[in-house]
C-alpha cells in the first residue's frame, strides 16, 4: 500500500507504518514559538514541571508579532521570552530579525523530510521545502519542549495538480487565492495538501513558500511539495545538513485529486471578510484603497519586494494612500537595501517598518481607521484582523498591491506590465 | 459531566480573531482580562450577555485561523461551559482539548439562539430542552478523552512526565 508524503514523514518519525486516521506519537526535528504564543507555552512548560528543553539546538523563539514592543504589557511578555531562552540555552530571534516563517527556513535547520511544529498557524509554510510542518497551540508547544514529541492524527491528503504556466502579471499568490476560493475556507480541514504539477515545479522557492503558507486558509494541516533542484539550490545557501527528500508513492491513496490549468488565470483578490471570498481583480477594480501593505510571512520575500519595485520604479504612491512595507527578515531587508529595491520603494512613497508581523496581525504599524479599505499581501482578511473591525481588507499579490498603491484603487497589475 | 445553559448562536467560520482579537492577545497573560473581549468584533457587548454555564454554538469551521490558545482560554474564562459546532478547525480543537474546554461536534442547525441545552459529555448527547429534541454528538477519540480526563495536556505531563497515550 503506497504512502503520501505526510504518511511517510510520520512513519519515519514514529517508528510505525502510519496510515491516514492512525494516531501516532512522533519525534519532532524542530520547534518554533513566536511572541503571541510563547509566553503561554512557557507557563504551560512550568505547569508540566518542565525543567530543561529536550534539545536547545532544535528550538527557536521569535519576537516578531509585536516587534519592537508597542507597550509595556507586550514588553513584559518579551522579557519573559528572553529570560526563558537565556536560561534554557535556546536561540532567540529578537526584534528586527524577522518573521518566524522566514527566519526558521533561513536557519537551515528545516528541510526535506523534517517534522516541525510551530506555535503559529502559518507554520505550514515549510511544506514548500518538503517538510511536514504544522501550526500548534502553546500547550502542544510546551509538550514538545519537554519531550521532543507530539501526538498526531495522520491526515488524509488532497492532491492539487496544477498544470500550465502562470501568465505574465499573475503570481503564486493569485494561484493559491484561486485554489482557496475553489475549495473554500474549510475545504481541507484536517487534511494535508500536496501541490504538484508543472505550474508548481517552475516556481521559485519564494513563490512556493507563498502557496504552502496559505494552505491553512483552506483548513489544511500541511501544504506539502516535493523537493527538486530548486529546493536544494535554495537550501545550499542556508544549510550544511543533508536532507532526504520524501516523495509520495505512485499508488498512494488520496482523499481527492483536483486538477487545474493555470494558463488563463487572472490576478485574484480575496474580498472582505473571508479568505475564500475570491474573485478576479476585474470584479473589484476601482474600489478605493486608503492603505497598501507589502510584507508578511506570505509575501515579504525578496522576490515580492522586487516585483513591487518593478512597478513602482519612477512612479509615486497615490497621495491618499499610506504604503507600509515590512521585509520578511533582516537578511531580506539588507539585500533589498544593497540592490536598491528599498530606495525605489521609499522614493515611491513607502514607509518601511521593522521586519515583523505588526501590520498583518493588527498589533501596531498600520492600523486602519473606521471605514477604510486596505489592500495587502497578507494571508488573512478577517474582520478586525488589522486592529480595526470597521476596516475592510482585500488580499492580492505584491504587484496588485503595488499597482493599487499607485492608483489609489484596486488595480489590475497587468495595466503596468504591458 | 453534564452542563446546562442557554445558547449564544453564531454562524460559520467563526475565526480566532473574532474570538479574541490580536490587539488584545499580545498584551497580557491574564485570561480573565482577555475574556472581557471575547467575540467582541462580532458582538461588542457579548461578554455582558453571558451567564455562567452558557454555551457558544457555531456552524461549520469554528475556530479557524490563528494558533492562539488564548481563543479557547478566553471562552473558558468567560464562563462558557462548552462550544458546540458542526465542525471545528484543527488547531482550535486541539487547543480546546489541551486546555480543558469541552468541544462538541453535532448538527447545530437544530439549535437556535436562546435555546436551553443539556450537554452530557460522557454520554455524547445534546438535549435541546426548548425543542424537546435529542441531538447525537460525535464521540471524542480515546486519546483526547484521556487528555481531557487528566485535566488537559499540562496535568497529563505532570502526572506521567511525558506522553502516556
Amino acid at each position: 500500500m503506497g504512502q503520501t508524503i505526510i504518511e511517510k514523514i510520520l512513519s519515519k518519525h514514529s517508528g510505525l507504518t502510519a496510515k491516514a486516521n492512525d494516531i501516532v506519537v512522533a519525534q519532532v526535528d524542530f520547534i518554533m514559538g513566536q511572541d503571541g504564543t510563547s509566553p503561554l507555552a512557557i507557563r504551560a512548560f512550568e505547569n508540566m514541571d518542565g525543567k530543561e528543553v529536550f534539545d536547545p539546538q532544535k528550538v527557536a523563539l521569535v519576537i516578531d508579532h509585536s516587534s519592537p514592543s508597542p507597550n509595556d504589557g507586550v514588553s513584559a511578555l518579551h522579557k519573559l521570552m528572553r529570560e526563558f531562552a537565556r536560561s534554557k540555552g535556546v536561540h532567540l530571534y529578537d526584534i528586527g530579525e524577522g518573521v518566524c516563517h522566514q527566519v526558521v527556513p533561513e536557519s537551515g535547520k528545516v528541510g526535506p523530510g523534517s517534522l516541525v511544529i510551530g506555535a503559529d498557524s502559518h507554520t505550514c509554510t515549510y511544506g514548500a521545502l518538503n517538510a511536514f510542518s504544522t501550526g500548534v497551540g502553546s500547550t502542544d508547544l510546551a509538550g514538545g519542549l519537554v519531550s521532543g514529541k507530539m501526538w498526531f492524527k495522520v491526515p488524509e491528503t488532497i492532491k492539487f495538480v496544477c498544470q500550465g504556466e502562470l501568465p505574465q502579471g499573475v503570481y503564486s499568490k493569485d494561484l493559491i487565492l484561486y485554489l482557496i476560493g475553489n475549495v473554500t475556507a474549510d475545504g481541507a480541514t484536517y487534511k494535508a495538501t500536496e501541490f504538484t504539477g508543472e505550474a508548481i515545479s517552475c516556481l521559485s522557492m519564494d513563490a512556493r513558500f507563498t502557496i504552502s503558507n496559505m494552505a491553512i486558509e483552506m483548513g489544511a494541516k500541511a501544504g506539502l511539495m516535493e523537493a527538486d533542484d530548486t529546493t536544494f539550490t535554495w537550501l545550499d545557501r542556508f544549510s550544511d545538513t543533508k536532507f532526504e527528500p520524501v516523495e509520495a508513492d505512485s499508488d498512494a491513496t488520496y482523499a481527492e485529486t483536483k486538477e487545474f490549468d493555470v494558463s488563463d488565470l487572472e490576478p485574484q483578490i480575496a474580498r472582505p471578510h473571508t479568505v475564500d471570498n475570491v474573485c478576479p481583480v476585474s470584479e473589484v477594480a476601482d474600489t478605493p484603497v486608503n492603505q497598501a501593505v507589502l510584507g508578511t510571512c506570505t509575501n515579504g520575500r525578496l522576490e515580492d519586494l522586487h516585483a513591487a519595485a518593478s512597478i513602482l520604479k519612477n512612479r509615486k504612491v497615490h497621495p491618499d494612500v499610506r504604503f507600509v512595507v515590512a521585509p520578511a527578515s533582516k537578511l531580506i531587508y539588507l539585500e533589498a537595501m544593497r540592490d536598491g529595491t528599498l530606495q525605489t520603494l521609499v522614493e515611491a512613497g513607502a514607509a518601511v517598518v521593522t521586519p515583523g508581523c505588526g501590520p498583518c496581525v493588527g498589533t501596531h504599524n498600520g492600523v486602519p481607521s473606521d471605514g477604510e479599505n486596505v489592500i495587502s499581501t497578507a494571508n488573512r482578511n478577517f474582520k478586525g484582523r488589522m486592529g480595526n473591525s470597521k476596516a475592510f481588507i482585500y488580499l492580492g499579490s505584491p504587484v496588485t498591491v503595488a499597482a493599487s498603491a499607485i492608483t489609489g484603487k484596486i488595480t489590475d497589475p497587468r495595466d503596468f506590465i504591458k | 459531566m453534564i452542563f446546562k445553559g442557554t445558547t449564544h448562536k453564531f454562524g460559520n467560520d467563526v475565526n480566532t480573531d473574532y474570538i479574541i482579537a490580536g490587539r488584545y492577545k499580545f498584551k497580557t497573560l491574564d485570561m480573565k482580562e482577555l475574556a472581557k473581549h471575547v467575540m467582541e468584533d462580532l458582538d461588542p457587548d457579548f461578554y455582558n450577555k453571558i451567564n455562567a454555564g452558557d454555551f457558544i454554538v457555531g456552524g461549520s469551521n469554528f475556530g479557524c485561523g490563528s494558533s492562539r490558545e488564548q481563543a479557547p482560554l478566553a471562552i473558558k474564562h468567560a464562563d462558557i461551559s462548552a462550544v458546540l459546532a458542526k465542525s471545528f478547525a484543527r488547531i482550535f480543537y486541539r487547543n480546546a482539548i489541551n486546555t480543558g474546554l469541552p468541544v462538541v461536534e453535532c448538527d447545530t442547525d437544530l439549535i437556535d439562539a436562546g435555546d436551553e441545552l443539556e450537554v452530557d459529555l460522557a454520554g455524547g448527547n445534546v438535549i435541546n430542552k426548548t425543542k424537546g429534541q435529542t441531538i447525537p454528538a460525535k464521540p471524542l477519540p480515546p486519546v483526547m478523552i484521556k487528555i481531557l480526563n487528566d485535566g488537559g495536556l499540562a496535568p497529563h505531563f505532570k502526572k506521567y512526565g511525558g506522553f502516556n497515550l
